[in-house]
């Protein structure tokens, strides 16, 4: 059974967003790392990119597979989780904790209003 | 429809992650390939290997119509040895590589792929029909009354014995338990009123084991297995780990080292090939290659930077000049999880074969450095004294 936090919104994306003041701080599910299984790399966005909702920026590998990563808001990548290259199992540790992938100052904060709440992505993965 | 093995109940219950392959849905891991792949490297792994097909070629004339199909010298084999073998079209491309094991001296079994049993079972008739002495051979196809499974790691001598029933063990004599066996030997034993093989031989680089069994029984063996290897570390493995444990000892993989389109020698398979004894299929062709020169061989790569993301099958691999060029690409690659490194195979022009040239490996669009390197990739550790 997955862990889905109350207090974060979701993209269909399986990527997690939490509002911090000025900024989206993003990452993947539980249910999505445990879908990915052993992640053994991350690549992470240049600070300072402009993304779009929606938009691939970053990609994370199990021992089988690559995935895209897209970012469910639009804005400037303000930070990323330096810990993640050297230690990618943080994704599968601490998903929604050390775990997180990246910063971005919101353009169009209205957007994550449009994001799945908590029940709906519940929802979504059947759980 | 996928086809199942008579194992996949058992899997259903361990909570395995199921995928299609060869046409089987089969378990690809249980816990997690990382862990499965070195609970294989530091003590035991079980894997249903099912899906591979069995054939029994039986008669006065097995031997010698096996050394006229398969591409490795029967002859070389006594009662109880087992060869890597490999089946070629006459172009000298790979119909499939296999192992043969001479169960007595007028009975062979062969272990073929799953991906590939129904058109080898079909080659192999084709063969029989055009050779003379056809009616002292019989074929038996046994892909759909056996199952097998492979238990591979350094501790499966410890318990390997307990699979067998005492009478079983008995039967066979204090000097013919599993445990004793040599590489590459097979031997058989009777249980109740059905025949069980074991094999030391495997796909891993481990020493280890294949059990192969009527699927009646296999699912005994495999809870057998699992209740006396649980003291010697032994965990439930699936194709994942399968694949890269494989991809670290550079054994090819029929489908991706392996094609009609690609010859034993590209694969650096020489060995296996006995281009001196009397005609096999394929033998002209093969002959004619290595005076020619080969176009291309397979290497061994591996990235120099821990950093470098992992590889992956069908990567482009490019020289290293000012202006690139494409010099193939990778037909297998992972992560490794011994070395922490990608690692991947690739043909290559000859003049970028030999180990220790550098490389780059192209992922999503960016060149890594890479180097070709001796096969294996990976060697186990010398135990200290």
């Amino acid at each position: 059974m997955s862990n889905v936090p109350s207090d974060l919104r979701y993209a269909k994306s399986h990527e997690w967003v939490r509002l911090d003041p000025g900024a989206a701080v993003v990452g993947i599910t539980d249910h999505a790392q445990h879908e990915l299984t052993d992640i053994v790399f991350v690549e992470l966005p240049a600070v300072g990119r402009q993304v779009k909702a929606g938009e691939a920026c970053a990609v994370v590998e199990s021992v089988k597979t690559a995935s895209d990563i897209y970012s469910p808001v639009s804005g400037e990548i303000v930070a990323v989780n330096a810990a993640l290259p050297a230690n990618p199992a943080l994704v599968n540790t601490a998903p929604f904790g050390d775990g997180w992938f990246f910063r971005v100052k919101l353009t169009a904060p209205a957007e994550v209003d449009a994001l799945l709440t908590p029940d709906q992505y519940l929802a979504q993965i059947g759980a | 429809m996928l086809k199942r093995t008579a194992l996949f109940e058992a899997h259903s219950r361990l909570g395995a992650r199921l995928v299609e392959f060869g046409g089987w849905e089969m378990p690809i891991q249980y816990t997690g390939i990382l862990d499965e792949h070195h609970a294989v490297r530091k003590a035991a792994g079980i894997f249903d290997i099912s899906h591979m097909g069995e054939a029994f070629v039986s008669g006065p004339a097995a031997e010698a119509f096996l050394n006229a199909t398969l591409t490795n010298d029967a002859r070389k084999l006594a009662p109880g040895q087992g060869q890597y073998t490999l089946l070629c079209n006459p172009q000298g491309g790979v119909v499939d590589d296999l192992f043969a094991y001479r169960l007595a001296p007028e009975s062979f079994l062969l272990i073929i792929n799953a991906s590939r049993a129904a058109l080898d079972i079909a080659h192999l008739r084709q063969q029989l029909q055009s050779f003379e002495s056809r009616a002292q051979v019989t074929l038996d196809d046994a892909c759909d009354r056996l199952s097998a499974v492979a238990i591979q790691g350094p501790t499966t001598p410890l318990f390997i014995d307990a699979l067998l029933p005492a009478a079983a063990l008995a039967a066979a004599g204090p000097d013919s338990r599993p445990s004793l066996l040599k590489r590459n030997r097979i031997a058989s034993y009777p249980v109740g009123a059905d025949t069980v093989w074991i094999a030391r031989t495997g796909y891993t680089g481990e020493d280890g084991f294949e059990v192969v069994a009527p699927n009646a029984l296999i699912e005994g063996l495999w809870n057998t297995a699992l209740q006396a290897g649980a003291a010697h570390g032994l965990k439930p493995c699936g194709l994942g780990a399968r694949d890269t444990l494989r991809t670290e000892m550079c054994f090819p993989l029929y489908g991706q080292e392996l094609t009609e389109q690609t010859t034993p020698l590209e694969a650096g398979l020489d060995v296996f090939v006995a281009l001196d004894k009397p005609g096999f299929t394929g033998q002209a062709a093969l002959l004619t290659q290595k005076q020619a020169g080969l176009p291309r061989r397979l290497v061994a790569l591996r990235m120099i930077e821990r950093a470098s993301p992992p590889v992956r099958p069908h990567y482009p691999v490019l020289s290293t000049d000012a202006t690139p060029t494409r010099l193939g690409e990778t037909t297998s690659g992972t992560l490794s999880p011994s070395l922490g490194l990608g690692i991947a195979m690739a043909y290559v022009p000859l003049s970028h074969a030999q180990p220790g040239t550098r490389v780059s490996i192209e992922v999503r669009g960016r060149p890594f450095p890479a180097e070709v390197v001796k096969k294996p990739l990976y060697r186990r550790p010398v135990p200290a004294a």
